[in-house]
């Protein structure tokens, strides 16, 4: 029995749904249609320089020559930047001080570690120029004989996951479990090596000016980033100075600092101007992180009535040789499916690619891949239905834990996706179902699940005279629409009109509101905006409830509602008076309010904390050609307080077009020798076109839950893949009888499969 | 890239002159070009712009029948020219699978037929190459080599021709003119591209200075165009180079057919006429057991360069697959997904 | 070595001295006349970001030498608003919420006006999707983009039925 918690209400006289709620249209939208929004690369300081990277073809070993003359005497190259002549670091790039530093390369030494790596910088007048300069260099290389590939060297036990996370985990006796069941499933899928692909490339506008900095960068996370610059160069944070209104897309490659960033800021400092560094396309493919390869293996057990009596998932990964991260994909099986006994282990080898790093669903998107394909051929092999067997080992707690949901409306997430799709009356063996043009049709469903994280944000409001409000936090909008669902939620916790308010973030001198990742900055900035709102309108009531000449006398500050820019007394709303007034009388410009945020550790002690989905997916084949098309995707998902319905909508999009590319397009080709990546670029790594997703649907479930945070918002940014790449494999199986055993499915891989076909 | 000379001559004569000279070529929209130019594998001396030649944008119906497209026509301008499209729907349907509307609209007919290969080491200049560099050897022969050629390769090269255009066209019997330093000439389209024996950076004809002009469709090209399809299979619904591609063209009459042509797209270093395929058709039933035949024929010589045998397989049964869509009969209209086979759209005579 | 190059770009004539055969249009629009709208996405003609028209057609601007479009009409982002008011393009992608980051989204609303203009899509949603596909969006606002395409080719073709009653 978890301890009392009580649920957590809203500040009592704040009343909520007036913004929150609301599908207004996007507050930047106006900028981003005009092509007005600025994005780093758009920025052209008086005087600046253009800056390109060289970097490595090789995989391993050691830079031996670079032909910095040639790369000088072409015209317009100002400078080269080399180990030679960097400036210097005040802390090492190498160092590694606490696991949440990733290290990077910034010329500290000749070293190459995998194809693709910055060896030198090239700074010219023009843009032409130092591209030209950068090839001009022509390095030479001592290489070494290149390890890539999953199996390439000997794997082992990491110390952690996910960074932070236990590499085992157990509950129960699998073995056991296993040994008892009825019927077993023992399958092993392979994921590929992906990248994020951010349309935006990674870019910096440095600008030093004496010992300060000034820099246009898009990043997730303005403090950390501000906090890492300023250590790596001996300044004060404050000498830091971040601008980043908008993001050409992060998907978590733009959440931590990167070797590109850093020197960019050094090339600024050695030419002594203003720079601008844009990383080529292909550069984007090794320096910024990548989500790695996977093999998992997946045991289960199922009593006769196809309850699971076990649950084993194994991973096998890569890292870099030189730093860690460990994608935790088997964790995908501790929180959905009831099993009394789960195992999920992860090993991981080192091999010479760059460092993997959270890349959309980190960890949840590959496994839950593998686990939804697992628990579908666990479904087939008890004749049941899939969709019953997810509802038959529905988890009523947190199944590796033990711990109640704080909330969990998954049941009727399948409901109402499945009655939307139309899921009743689905055959159960597949290849039994055709359209009118003769194409095999299938239908899967995959759940989809993700934490509901909180970290620690900061926020300042402040009630003006004139009535109007400002709410300002250092939030980043890399298009889950951060400018608009905190503006609402600024004006609600204000009780003003969101027109009344005006909401600043994306700069670096403001209240930290976090890093935008894990699908929490909407509950981690919205509710220390919450507070900051809350906290002004306390000080408000405070004046208004002590002072004799207001209509509020008397009422104490719990007893007062702020709305439309006017206290009320809750008891009797016809004595109410304006913040205008309040203010006036007081003699006042304004009053400020701040306020923080930062997970309940005893609420989430007691609770497990996820949003929950189910994903309903047609599939379209020709076997005979290997053609495989989404016709239909449905996804319901409930993540608690929706802020706005249509932005979250278009997160659910989102999410589900990144399952149908993981499913059936993406995937970086490497080159096993050389260990460089063959198709870095857009037109060979595939990333779904329009054409791919003729019908997209997503359900918002309703739920509550007084548990997950003050204001009951769960994140929606990155639950869409998980369930996705599941139900569309489901759905291959289900129209082809070929179950899919790595990622992306291909065309040989349904044309002409190892033996799976029926006949 | 590196700086050129630019040069932009007003007659063909000065663009000849120009492009003979060592290390110069020519620049029509430059959507392959400057792609080669950026990714430093084109690195030419001279570039030679004849976008502002005279006379090479036409689209002509020619006295005997045929038809002449003159070097300089947009692909996005040929596709919907509406007499083109009624009389070469394969050639339309071609044309509009590939690429995308905005390369489309700016690539001209005489640089799809020159575009290169996409192979990944050909555009991966620390990778060896026997095209950009000859005698360096061939990185994609014990390489990532999934996509590469089953026809016509050899050890020096195993690099596929990426053009969807080119298919129908060889199919067709397509005619190339051009002008060059000996004066104007012309070659049969299947003779423009060269296999790469031992010399695998040898991919054309041409010669210095040689400027494409034209292309021509012979008259009795138009006798196909009731049953006239494209299909290519891809691994994205669009914007995606083929995978295996085919042409099928039929001339049918009273339930047999009188003659057939046909020729397969990223199979091989060139666009890949199926004679023997054809020659088993002539005369036969419109039935699905010759066109079986058929296409076992047009894959007799096949053989794979690596991982790539699934090709093979794959490239027969879409041979078979473009016959029964062209027995069916060209659509009316040319379908929402041109090429896609999950557009079947049964029906008549193609219009734009 | 120099070059004179003229080129009309939003309505407004503009003689650009190019020091560099090797610039692109879109280098030239963002870095020499500032007009940052377009974007550069892959630079190679992948990706559609830098999508503006040249002479009434969409073209990827990234592979365009701006020397060999010495005479030509541009159209970018920034001269697509009449003044105070958005195009319907632009608006329709407001309401239907086609865009997320709004990087990909200039090309995408030049590639609409493209489309739109060539005429050949009719009311199908298969058609503008195939359309559009030369447009890549990470984020998926893909069923947003097609909805407000249908929308502004709907009522772009109703303004010029009543312009011409």
């Amino acid at each position: 029995m978890p301890p009392e918690i009580n649920p957590i209400h809203a500040s009592p006289h704040i009343r909520h749904g007036s913004n929150v709620g609301q599908p207004l249209t996007r507050r930047d939208g106006v900028l981003k249609v005009t092509g007005a929004a600025p994005y780093a690369a758009d920025n052209h300081p008086a005087g600046m320089l253009y800056a390109v990277l060289a970097v490595s073809s090789i995989a391993r070993g050691r830079v031996t020559f670079l032909d910095v003359d040639a790369a000088k005497a072409h015209a317009g190259v100002v400078d080269v930047m080399t180990t030679a002549n960097r400036p210097p670091l005040a802390e090492d790039p190498d160092a590694k001080t606490n696991p949440f530093m990733f290290r990077f390369e910034a010329l500290q030494n000749d070293l190459v570690r995998y194809a693709n790596q910055p060896i030198a910088v090239v700074i010219a007048e023009t843009l032409e120029a130092a591209t030209e300069g950068a090839a001009l260099l022509a390095p030479r290389y001592d290489a070494e004989p290149a390890r890539t590939g999953l199996d390439s060297t000997e794997s082992f036990v990491p110390a952690a996951v996910r960074l932070i996370s236990p590499p085992e985990v157990r509950v129960g006796d699998v073995e056991a479990g296993l040994a008892a069941a009825s019927t077993r499933i023992d399958a092993t899928y392979e994921t590929p090596a992906q990248y994020h692909n951010a349309m935006e490339p990674h870019a910096i506008v440095a600008a030093w000016e004496g010992d300060t900095l000034s820099i246009d960068m898009p990043t997730q996370g303005l403090a950390l980033t501000q906090a890492r610059i300023a250590g790596l160069f001996g300044l004060s944070p404050k000498s830091v100075q971040i601008r980043s209104p908008f993001l050409g897309g992060g998907f978590g490659s733009k959440g931590l600092l990167s070797g590109p960033t850093v020197l960019g800021i050094l090339a600024a400092r050695l030419v002594g101007r203003p720079v601008k560094l844009v990383l080529r396309r292909d550069q984007m493919y090794g320096p910024v992180g990548h989500r790695p390869p996977t093999r998992q293996r997946l045991r289960l057990g199922m009593d006769a009535e196809g309850r699971l009596t076990a649950l084993s998932h194994h991973l096998k990964t890569v890292t870099s040789t030189f730093d860690d991260f460990v994608e935790p994909a088997a964790e995908a099986s501790h929180a959905l499916y009831a099993s009394p006994a789960i195992a999920t282990t992860h090993e991981v080898s080192r091999i010479d690619m760059g460092t993997p790093l959270f890349m959309r669903a980190p960890g949840e998107a590959p496994g839950s891949a593998a686990l939804e394909i697992a628990i579908d051929e666990a479904a087939w092999a008890c004749r049941m239905d899939p969709l019953d067997f997810r509802l038959k080992n529905y988890a009523e707690v947190e199944p590796i834990s033990g711990k109640p949901f704080s909330s969990k409306a998954l049941r009727e997430c399948y409901a109402e996706g499945a009655a939307r799709f139309g899921w009743s009356g689905r055959p159960l063996a597949p290849a039994q179902m055709r359209d009118d043009a003769g194409f095999l049709v299938g239908w899967g469903i995959g759940t989809a699940t993700f934490p509901a994280i909180m970290f620690q944000a900061e926020a300042r409001a402040v009630l003006r005279g004139d009535g109007t409000g400002l709410v300002e936090t250092s939030a980043a909008d890399m298009g889950q629409g951060a400018w608009t669902a905190f503006a609402q939620l600024a004006a609600d916790s204000l009780g003003l009109a969101i027109d009344q308010v005006e909401f600043r973030a994306g700069t670096s001198d403001l209240p930290d509101a976090g890093i935008a990742g894990g699908s929490a900055h909407t509950a981690t900035a919205g509710a220390a905006i919450h507070a900051a709102g809350s906290d002004a309108i306390a000080r408000l009531a405070e004046m208004a409830t002590s002072d004799e000449r207001s209509p509020l006398f008397g009422g104490g500050n719990a007893g007062v509602l702020a709305r439309d820019g006017r206290l009320f007394r809750r008891d009797d709303e016809s004595r109410s008076e304006s913040y205008v007034d309040i203010l006036a009388r007081a003699g006042l410009a304004e009053i400020e309010g701040r306020g923080k945020s930062a997970p309940d550790q005893v609420a989430r002690e007691a609770y497990a904390m996820h949003a929950h989905g189910a994903v309903f997916a047609e599939v379209k084949v020709d076997t005979d050609l290997g053609q495989a098309r989404v016709t239909r995707l449905v996804g319901a998902f409930a993540a608690g307080r929706i802020v706005n319905p249509r932005l979250v909508r278009s997160q659910y999009y989102g999410g589900m077009i990144w399952g149908v590319s993981f499913a059936l397009h993406e995937h970086a080709i490497v080159d096993r020798r050389s260990g460089r990546i063959l198709n870095a670029d857009l037109a060979e790594y595939h990333i779904p076109v329009n054409a791919d997703v003729p019908s997209l649907e997503a359900l918002l479930i309703e739920e509550h839950d007084p548990y997950v945070n003050a204001l009951g918002i769960k994140g929606v940014g990155e639950i869409g893949i998980t369930g996705t790449v599941g139900a569309i494999a489901n759905a291959v199986w289900h129209a082809t009888g070929i179950r899919a055993r790595r990622f992306p499915i291909r065309i040989e891989d349904i044309a002409i499969p190892p033996g799976d076909r029926p006949t | 890239m590196k700086v050129f000379d630019y040069a932009r001559p007003r007659t063909i004569a000065e663009a000849i002159a120009a492009a003979a000279e060592p290390g110069s070529v020519y620049l029509a929209a430059g959507t392959n070009l400057l792609d080669l130019m950026k990714g430093g594998i084109a690195r030419p001396d001279r570039v030679v712009d004849v976008t502002r030649l005279p006379g090479l944008d036409r689209i002509e119906r020619l006295p005997d029948g045929g038809i002449r497209i003159g070097a300089l026509v947009r692909n996005a301008d040929l596709a919907q020219d509406p007499d083109f499209a009624r009389t070469y729907p394969a050639v339309a349907e071609a044309l509009l699978s590939g690429a995308s509307a905005q390369l489309r609209n700016a690539a001209t007919v005489g640089g799809n037929l020159l575009q290169r290969t996409r192979c990944g080491y050909f555009h991966d200049v620390a990778s060896a190459c026997n095209k950009r560099n000859p005698g360096s050897g061939c990185a994609a022969r014990d390489g990532e080599n999934r996509l590469h050629a089953v026809l016509g390769w050899s050890e020096a090269c195993i690099a596929t021709h990426p053009s969807d255009f080119c298919v129908p066209l060889v199919a067709l019997d397509a005619v190339v003119e051009i002008e060059g330093r000996s004066g104007r000439r012309e070659i049969a389209l299947e003779d423009l591209h060269r296999l790469p024996g031992h010399t695998p950076e040898l991919e054309s004809a041409l010669e210095p200075g040689d400027l494409i002009v034209a292309i021509r469709l012979p008259a009795e090209a138009a006798a196909f165009s009731a049953h006239a399809r494209y299909l290519k299979l891809r691994e994205r619904t669009s914007y995606a180079f083929a995978v295996v591609s085919a042409a099928a063209a039929l001339d049918i009459e009273g339930g047999r057919i009188r003659q057939a042509r046909i020729a397969l797209g990223g199979v091989a270093p060139k666009p890949w006429r199926a004679r023997a395929a054809e020659d088993v058709l002539t005369g036969s039933a419109a039935d699905e057991s010759g066109f079986r035949r058929a296409a076992a024929a047009a894959l007799a010589d096949a053989r794979p360069s690596g991982d790539n045998a699934f090709k093979i397989e794959l490239a027969k049964r879409i041979v078979l697959r473009a016959l029964a869509l062209a027995a069916a009969g060209t659509p009316e209209q040319l379908p929402a997904l041109p090429a896609s086979s999950f557009s079947s759209v049964p029906g008549a005579h193609h219009a734009a | 070595m120099s070059f004179s190059i003229s080129l009309t770009v939003n309505g407004e004539r503009r003689n650009v001295e190019l020091q560099d055969p090797r610039t692109t249009l879109l280098d030239l629009l963002r870095e020499h006349l500032r007009l940052t709208g377009t974007k550069k996405g892959c630079d190679r003609g992948q990706c559609g970001a830098c999508t503006v028209l040249v002479d009434g057609r969409r073209i990827n601007s990234c592979l365009a030498l701006a020397l060999s479009h010495d005479g030509a009409d541009v159209l970018t982002i920034e001269g697509v608003a009449d003044s105070a008011d958005l195009h319907p393009v632009q608006a329709a992608f407001i309401a239907h919420d086609g865009f997320q980051c709004g990087f990909c989204t200039p090309g995408q609303i030049m590639s609409a006006i493209g489309l739109i203009q060539e005429g050949q899509t009719g009311d199908d949603p298969e058609r503008v999707r195939e359309g559009m596909s030369g447009n890549l969006c990470r984020c998926g606002a893909y069923r947003g983009i097609t909805e407000a395409v249908l929308d502004a080719r709907k009522s772009l073709a109703q303004a010029e039925r009543r312009d011409a009653a």
